[in-house]
């Protein structure tokens, strides 16, 4: 190493002739400036520069996708735009999680810049924890519920037949759009179907919790399904709108013939546009929390690029916090915008 | 990192190219394949992508056989085709299918311009002069270039693979409209390994190499000029490539997500793009939930692909800035316009994406906006233009091979711009669209536009990389072979498309009544294509030899006035051999009272 920083310091003094400048290895960086001290009449080190140009590119990415939750949003036939299908205290417990933790990188960043080494542990600990805590609610949590949570779209011609779990005729009175969707527990697929092995331990739960056997039709083309309290009781004014806390599911069931229905789906990301959207936009913001506790993994354990450049150049990694605290603001700032439009509107 | 790790242990010594073998090939693999240095991997952009370009003008040659002669065997290669691509794409008797056709003029045209004319344009003769004009050691962030390519090399060994799994390449074009391009290629059940899910694994690569590489240049320019050299001393080049990188960093990501969610339309059931109730083959495709829509692809896709157009031609005319100046002897004209023009360019692309999407019914009043928009556009296009123009006015003008190339390229790109100004009106649009004229129109931009550009660059910079000339003789030969046959190849496409020849009719329009009068210019075409790809070879070839054999040039051999000329020849690691300062603008040739007719912008006086 210390030969190769001789050579490279020799380039810039060296005339042609010398040779070590003829052999000098192409596979090492040159010395660029402003890799840590600002160029002064920009007043910036050039990663972070990098890092906002590479933020306007995310807010791109994020932005067509965005666009594409709008357009499709605003195209959608009346009742094909679901809510209220989300948890809205857990999702708003993870916004917290979220907001915290960047105030916590903030106070890492700032350690640093006071040279206090332990404060920046103790603070960038509570940030990577805070998003292992966000990532494990979202998959352990929230992803499966919806994975086990079941939809079908009633085909129009066949609603009235299902008019006591759509309350359309009551919706139409209050003036809201009409509902096409039986929610719950599936319980039973009509055969053949995929979610066979899924409505069979449904069922077994359901009778757990209930006494219940009646369950199990006997017909080979039915869905049955535990509903929803919005299907279970349609005209319920209260149901009109969606619950900030969740409503428990009724042990009412709807057996709905599968010629009937238009599209039966888990809450996956086939099941709508909504649900793909949803699905697409939390995805990737997930892989970006990841990928933002990779990075402040390898800012805090004691690696040569991590804290153990506080050794050498401590205002380098004191960079290279600012750097991953500005994307860490990003994601949250993303989330901010996912919450509201996927959780309460 | 690791490769940092490894080149430590592994220092044998890379070597400058005509050292002893016995080192050179122990360096090998760190300095020419690993390399964080700007050079080697402006190199590596631009010797892949010019290997692209000749084999995405390779698949055109066998499609124009196809529409001069519908249906007969490929001559001398038909067999080799049968037997590499397979029977989706050739017959037995080794003529293009249907769908070898569809396939072809898909991967023709994502080839060209994202595996060909961008690593090219941008990347290759961005990462290598770049630094070079602005006094730089390297890019600002070696690592980052490096991972860029890396991401670039794997869209492209995707990109080739996806000829040969079952049911060959994507075969919806390079725009892959949904809802088409959502159920194409899946008739094997495969949800994977089919052409269009590959070749969208492949641009997402692709993509981001691109992110990587825009994110660098723009730091770069802003971070690393030399002292005193000033944002209004900046040699044009550079300014076109700041726009151009600005115009990757912010219209790639909305392509980007479209391709994921394209992605997730193929594999997991989605229906961003696929209408309810889609009929295909006279069924419902009952695959999908619904709901989606098909024009959201195409607002999508035409952000990113217009300015897209953007990026294909502004290194072009950069590169041409550089070689006008230098070979006139004089200033640019109008530098300063110049660099506003870019600007606005840059600005106004972003707000013409629709111009593409008329045919969509999208109503009056939002054609009207992108009629006013795209109009507007041609007037910085054509500042830049009459600039370069103006340029020439009495300069005591070298005709070397680049300059050749320049001044060829100013009414090939004239041409190429004019034409579409027609496309700009809606009305007008609605009847040539899809034709022919419109195939005319955007190569003219970037066949004899951007590529006669990049020639003259590669002939412009090649002995500053090798250290020696290019044949000067071969270059005329293959640059007066390139111009007449290039527009034997285009200009018939504006007699056909007129006439109403539409560009994806596999046989040529040789079904259509309506258009035999002009279906003749298809052997015309087809005959300078091929008579084109010889004249090419004569490029390839000297290209090659001229790496050993070519004539030994020093430090500046067009006695230019930039700072790429200011560095020994090749440059080596870290580029310059003394410090930089900067004294005065970029094109200060024919200064009155100076000694020599150029002051180059490093000489204090």
């Amino acid at each position: 190493m210390a030969l190769l920083r001789l050579a490279s310091s020799r380039i810039f003094k060296s005339p042609m002739s010398n040779p070590i400048l003829k052999y000098l290895p192409f596979f090492t960086d040159a010395e660029v400036p402003h890799t840590v001290a600002a160029r002064p009449d920009t007043g910036l080190y050039s990663a972070k520069l990098g890092i906002w140009l590479f933020l306007a590119s995310e807010v791109m990415l994020f932005g067509g996708l965005f666009s594409a939750y709008i357009f499709l949003r605003i195209g959608a036939e009346p009742g094909y735009w679901p809510s209220g299908l989300l948890n809205v205290p857990v999702g708003t417990m993870n916004t917290a999680i979220l907001i915290v933790s960047s105030i916590t990188v903030v106070m890492a960043w700032a350690a640093l810049k006071m040279r206090q080494l332990g404060k920046y542990k103790f603070y960038m600990a509570i940030t990577i924890l805070c998003g292992l805590i966000f990532l494990t609610v979202k998959l352990s949590y929230e992803w499966p519920a919806k994975f086990n949570h079941f939809g079908v779209f009633i085909k129009k011609d066949a609603a009235s037949k299902y008019e006591e779990f759509l309350g359309n005729k009551h919706l139409e009175e209050a003036g809201q759009s009409p509902r096409w969707e039986i929610t719950g527990h599936l319980l039973d697929a009509p055969k053949g179907s995929s979610y066979e092995h899924q409505a069979q331990h449904n069922a077994e739960h359901f009778a757990h919790e209930t006494g219940r056997h009646d369950a199990v039709t006997p017909a080979e083309d039915d869905y049955v399904i535990q509903l929803d309290a919005v299907n279970a009781n349609p005209t319920d004014k209260t149901n009109d709108r969606p619950h900030f806390w969740p409503v428990p599911m009724s042990n009412k069931i709807a057996v709905i013939s599968a010629k009937d229905v238009e599209s039966a789906s888990v809450f996956a990301p086939r099941h709508s546009t909504y649900f793909a959207t949803y699905f697409l936009i939390t995805g990737l913001h997930g892989l970006h929390v990841l990928g933002g506790i990779l990075v402040f993994l390898y800012l805090w354990l004691p690696v040569k690029g991590g804290v153990n450049l506080y050794k050498t150049n401590p205002e380098h990694l004191a960079n290279r916090v600012e750097i991953a605290g500005l994307f860490w603001h990003f994601v949250d700032l993303v989330w901010i915008f996912v919450f509201p439009i996927f959780y309460l509107l | 990192m690791s490769t940092i790790a490894t080149a430590d242990v592994g220092h044998h010594g890379g070597t400058a190219p005509h050292d002893d073998h016995h080192h050179h090939e122990l360096g090998f693999l760190q300095k020419w394949v690993f390399s964080t240095d700007h050079k080697v991997i402006g190199l590596q952009y631009g010797v892949t992508g010019l290997a692209f370009l000749f084999f995405g003008f390779l698949l055109m040659l066998v499609m124009r056989w196809q529409l001069a002669n519908p249906g007969q065997a490929v001559p001398v290669v038909g067999e080799a085709l049968r037997t590499i691509f397979g029977q989706t794409v050739m017959t037995d008797n080794g003529a293009l299918t249907a769908a070898g056709y569809n396939v072809f003029g898909a991967m023709h045209g994502t080839i060209m311009v994202f595996f060909g004319i961008v690593p090219v344009a941008v990347a290759g003769f961005g990462n290598y002069v770049v630094p070079l004009q602005i006094g730089a050691p390297d890019m600002a962030f070696p690592k980052l270039n490096m991972a860029s390519f890396w991401c670039f090399f794997t869209s492209c060994v995707i990109m080739m693979a996806s000829f040969f799994v079952p049911g060959s390449a994507a075969k919806s074009g390079w725009t892959a409209y949904p809802p088409l391009a959502g159920i194409a290629d899946l008739e094997g059940g495969n949800l994977w390994l089919n052409g269009q899910t590959v070749w969208l694994i492949a641009m997402v690569f692709n993509i981001t190499g691109s992110l990587l590489g825009s994110i660098n240049f723009i730091t770069t320019i802003i971070q690393l000029r030399a002292p005193g050299l000033t944002w209004m001393r900046l040699p044009f080049f550079v300014w076109a490539q700041f726009v151009t990188a600005f115009l990757l960093v912010l219209a790639f990501p909305p392509l980007e997500a479209a391709g994921f969610m394209q992605l997730t339309d193929r594999v997991l059931g989605t229906s961003f793009f696929m209408p309810t109730g889609l009929v295909v083959g006279q069924t419902v495709a009952q695959t999908w939930a619904g709901g989606g829509s098909p024009i959201l692809w195409q607002h999508l896709f035409w952000f990113l692909a217009h300015p897209e157009v953007y990026v294909l031609i502004l290194p072009g005319i950069g590169i041409i800035a550089e070689v006008v100046a230098n070979n006139t002897r004089k200033p640019l004209y109008g530098y300063k316009a110049m660099v506003y023009a870019i600007f606005a360019l840059g600005f106004l692309s972003f707000i013409v994406w629709a111009h593409h999407m008329y045919m969509t019914g999208m109503g009056a009043k939002v054609a009207a906006f992108f009629q006013v928009t795209t109009v507007m556009i041609s007037v910085p296009s054509v500042v830049l233009l009459t600039a370069l123009l103006l340029s020439l006015w009495g300069g005591a003008i070298r005709f070397t091979v680049p300059m050749l190339f320049a001044t060829a390229f100013l009414p090939m790109f004239g041409i190429g711009g004019l034409t579409g100004i027609p496309l700009a009106f809606n009305a007008v649009d609605l009847f040539l669209h899809d034709t022919y004229y419109v195939i005319g129109h955007f190569h003219y931009v970037v066949a004899p536009g951007t590529i006669f550009a990049l020639f003259a660059g590669v002939y412009h910079w090649y002995p500053k990389a090798t250290g020696r000339q290019m044949n000067q003789f071969l270059g005329k030969v293959h640059f007066w072979g390139s111009l007449v046959f290039i527009n034997g190849l285009f200009f018939p496409m504006f007699l056909q498309g007129m006439a109403g020849v539409h560009r994806r009719w596999y046989d040529g329009g040789a079904t259509y009544e309506l258009t035999a009068p002009v279906l003749h210019w298809n052997k015309v075409m087809t005959v300078s294509a091929g008579i084109l790809a010889l004249f090419q070879l004569v490029f390839i070839f000297n290209f090659f030899t001229s790496w050993r054999t070519g004539k030994k040039v020093g430090r500046n051999p067009w006695d230019a006035t930039t700072l790429d000329w200011d560095t020994p020849t090749p440059p080596p690691h870290g580029n310059f051999d003394k410090p930089v300062e900067v004294f005065r603008g970029p094109y200060e040739y024919s200064v009155p009272g100076h000694p020599t007719d150029f002051h180059p912008q490093s000489q204090k006086s």
